[in-house]
């Protein structure tokens, strides 16, 4: 890659990206700064509140690097808002921030980045690239703590071969020291905000304004079928929920399953929570293909839980997988992406379907 | 980035160094309050006096009839809800156009949503020319305003403001219009154009931002928009900030004074841009009045491309271009303008807007085509 090359940094107006900008300059880099105006209930989204914009303007500025806020509102309420609704409407958990990724800062933004004459398309990311062998590769970030290749876990080829992630080998208090001598903010402000388009932080508050029709009460069940309750909707709960139940019963009781076939909550005692197993759709393999199976790898079922040896094994379907886990995992949730490494490697990930919970079937 | 050409002169221009030069004493020598008695504030009103009447004299008017103001937006604000306020009694109808600035457009909803009036936007044709029969159309017993633009901003053209003003002053209706895009290119005479208020803003015409001036013909009645002190007869209250007024007042001699020159050599350039464009870039097509538009104005629709990209794309080529108004720039909704014309969503998406100024050379318009073509291809191309 060469030093001449013109990259589009994505500005969050934090540290994070700012220093992945200020690095890129250093670097020889022509610089462009963006940040994407997206969609939001209420006045502004999160990810780019005015403060936010503010800032990275700021940033910008002092980098001596042209800054433009640029639209994407449509393909964002499209690709990430009402992927989250329908999610939620099939009794799925979704995660809005892997689906941004895939789809709108490494989409739209990739495309975009390319109509202003860019080669590749910067973020504060920690995550790495490697090229091997004509392919590339994507790695954790060397700070363990701050890895963020979970997020990333579907990108292809394609838009692996135009990222670049400048942070990837550092750890975040490197990437704070760095922003003091590069002389930029060190605030935490415009990082990435989960839930950054509702209008309050609640998803439920957003779904019962949104899209009351999706929630329908039901029955709360047991797991031998008889009803012990009643939910407002299957998207206010969460496999291994305890609270909120309303159930008066003795023992405590856990959200086993969301039955959305019978629009019905599974309930039960601890020791029947959890499973082994799980399948995967739309698996995105980073390689382009998938490898040969049977493989054994360390899998993450959600961002930050803990990896855990793991068995994968083709499915009759086509892009699916069988996963299966070395030990029980808790809170194996339909809808959360399940992310497979070898390694320091992350090889890809699919969405978590069916779970080898028993409970579902009932 | 060593190419730097401004295109953008609509949305503001370069103080002029004159200019500046005729500022600097009211800042620090004669930096006085010009309602004040002592002598400091006798040379800060002596300054404030002398760029009244230079301004008046250029618009044939009396200095009593000068308000300045913070900006051409406030003129507007001032016009407009300083004269339906004081005329409610009389009537309660405005009338006006759908391509307005919206320092216009936006106070005659908000007169209309929160204070009860009737407001009728008279349409325009596909170049954005108001027809004067359409506004005698629209008149009623209870019409107290009507408010057109001199110039548009977004597509240059020139709207028959004296045939308009016939009509109004014949029904004995007060005629607004809105010539901060005129300022510096067109003939200002009140008297000619029959206007009883017109709108005009500084920075339009190389003098300095935050400042502007409202004519207001003697015998209109004008509610204050804002008050506070009698400063500008009780028509503005705030203390006058004289540095910028005579900022704004020798900025209009330096324009006027030069017009004819000035738009001359501008038209000449624009010709060569226009003509460059419309041969080299395939389907662009001209908008607004071909013949009635400003002198140094050309914007086009360009199909296939979206407008912001290619101002980006021109931005990072040294070169400042928008698509329509600065003050909806980033905004994913398609041009008020555009749409009021005629031009569809999926067309007007492809608005690119280049506003010469003096500065500018035979060789930036070159340069200009130059860059627009390649960004259009590369556009189109990916």
């Amino acid at each position: 890659m060469s030093d001449h090359s013109t990259v589009v940094v994505a500005m969050s107006g934090g540290v994070d990206s700012s220093v992945a900008a200020a690095l890129l300059v250093e670097r020889g880099y022509t610089v462009i700064g963006v940040m994407m105006r997206l969609w939001a209930e209420g006045k502004d989204n999160r990810c780019c509140s005015p403060p936010a914009v503010d800032d990275a303007r700021s940033v910008c500025a002092k980098l001596g690097i042209p800054f433009y806020l640029l639209n994407f509102e449509t393909e964002f309420k499209t690709r990430v808002v009402d992927y989250f609704v329908a999610a939620y409407a099939r009794g799925y958990t979704p995660n809005p921030c892997v689906q941004c990724n895939r789809w709108i800062k490494f989409g739209a933004l990739l495309e975009r980045a390319g109509a202003l004459g860019a080669d590749y398309l910067a973020t504060g990311h920690y995550a790495r690239r490697r090229e091997r062998a004509g392919k590339f590769e994507l790695l954790r970030g060397v700070d363990a703590q701050k890895d963020q290749s979970y997020a990333l876990h579907r990108l292809t080829q394609a838009q692996l071969a135009r990222a670049l992630f400048p942070l990837g080998d550092l750890t975040k208090p490197e990437t704070r020291a760095l922003a003091r001598r590069f002389g930029l903010p060190v605030s935490e402000k415009g990082e990435s905000q989960d839930l950054c388009f509702a209008a309050d932080r609640d998803y439920r508050n957003f779904l019962r304004r949104r899209v009351p029709t999706a929630l329908v009460p039901g029955d709360i069940v047991d797991t031998r079928g008889r009803i012990i309750g009643k939910h407002a909707g299957l998207a206010f709960y969460t496999i291994g929920q305890r609270k909120g139940l309303g159930l008066a019963v003795g023992e405590p009781l856990f959200v086993l399953a969301l039955d959305a076939a019978r629009n019905r909550v599974v309930v039960g005692r601890a020791v029947e929570l959890g499973g082994r197993e799980l399948i995967a759709n739309a698996v995105n393999w980073i390689a382009g293909s998938a490898p040969a199976m049977p493989l054994r790898v360390t899998a993450k079922i959600r961002y930050k839980s803990a990896e855990v040896g793991a068995t994968i094994t083709g499915d009759e379907v086509e892009g699916s997988v069988r996963v299966q886990f070395d030990q029980t995992l808790r809170d194996i949730t339909p809808g959360q992406f399940v992310v497979f490494y070898d390694g320091e490697v992350c090889l890809g990930g699919g969405v978590i379907n069916q779970t080898d919970s028993r409970f579902h079937c009932l | 980035m060593e190419r730097a050409i401004y295109l953008d002169h609509s949305a503001t221009t370069p103080v002029d160094p004159r200019v500046v030069e005729a500022m600097l004493p009211y800042f620090g020598v004669k930096f006085g309050n010009a309602s004040s008695l002592h002598r400091w504030g006798q040379a800060a009103l002596v300054a404030l006096t002398e760029a009244r009447r230079t301004v008046a004299d250029i618009l044939h008017a009396r200095p009593g009839e000068i308000v300045f103001t913070g900006c051409g937006s406030e003129s507007d604000n001032l016009a407009l809800r300083g004269v339906a306020l004081a005329l409610r009694g009389r009537g309660n109808h405005i009338i006006t156009t759908p391509i307005e600035h919206h320092a216009v457009l936006n106070t005659a909803a908000q007169l209309e949503k929160e204070f009860g009036f009737a407001v009728t936007r008279v349409p325009v044709n596909r170049y954005g020319v108001v027809n004067p029969d359409d506004i005698a159309r629209a008149l009623t017993p209870r019409t107290i305003l009507v408010s057109v633009m001199y110039a548009n901003n977004e597509v240059g053209t020139i709207e028959p403001i004296a045939e308009i003003a016939k009509i109004t002053r014949a029904r004995g209706v007060l005629l607004h219009t809105d010539a901060v895009q005129a300022g510096g290119y067109l003939d200002l005479d009140v008297d000619k154009l029959g206007v009883d208020l017109m709108s005009l803003g500084a920075h339009k015409f190389h003098g300095p931002k935050g400042v502007g001036a409202l004519y207001v013909r003697t015998g209109t009645p004008l509610v204050p928009t804002q008050t506070g002190g009698s400063q500008e007869r009780a028509r503005r209250a705030g203390t006058e900030n004289v540095p910028y007024i005579v900022g704004m007042a020798t900025a209009l001699e330096i324009a006027q004074g030069e017009r004819e020159a000035t738009n001359a050599r501008l038209r000449a350039l624009r010709e060569q841009l226009v003509i460059g464009i419309l041969e080299r870039v395939v389907g662009a097509q001209l908008t607004g009045d071909p013949q009635h538009r400003l002198p140094g104005h050309a914007s086009f629709v360009i199909p296939d491309v979206v407008g912001d990209e290619m101002v980006l794309g021109l931005d990072l080529a040294g070169i400042a271009a928008s698509t329509g108004s600065a003050c909806t720039a980033g905004s994913a909704e398609p041009s008020h303008v555009l749409a009021a014309m005629g031009y569809a969503p999926a067309i007007a998406r492809g608005a690119l807007r280049l506003t010469l100024g003096r500065g500018n050379t035979d060789a930036d318009v070159e340069e200009a085509v130059n860059a627009v073509v390649e960004v259009v291809g590369k556009l189109r191309g990916k």
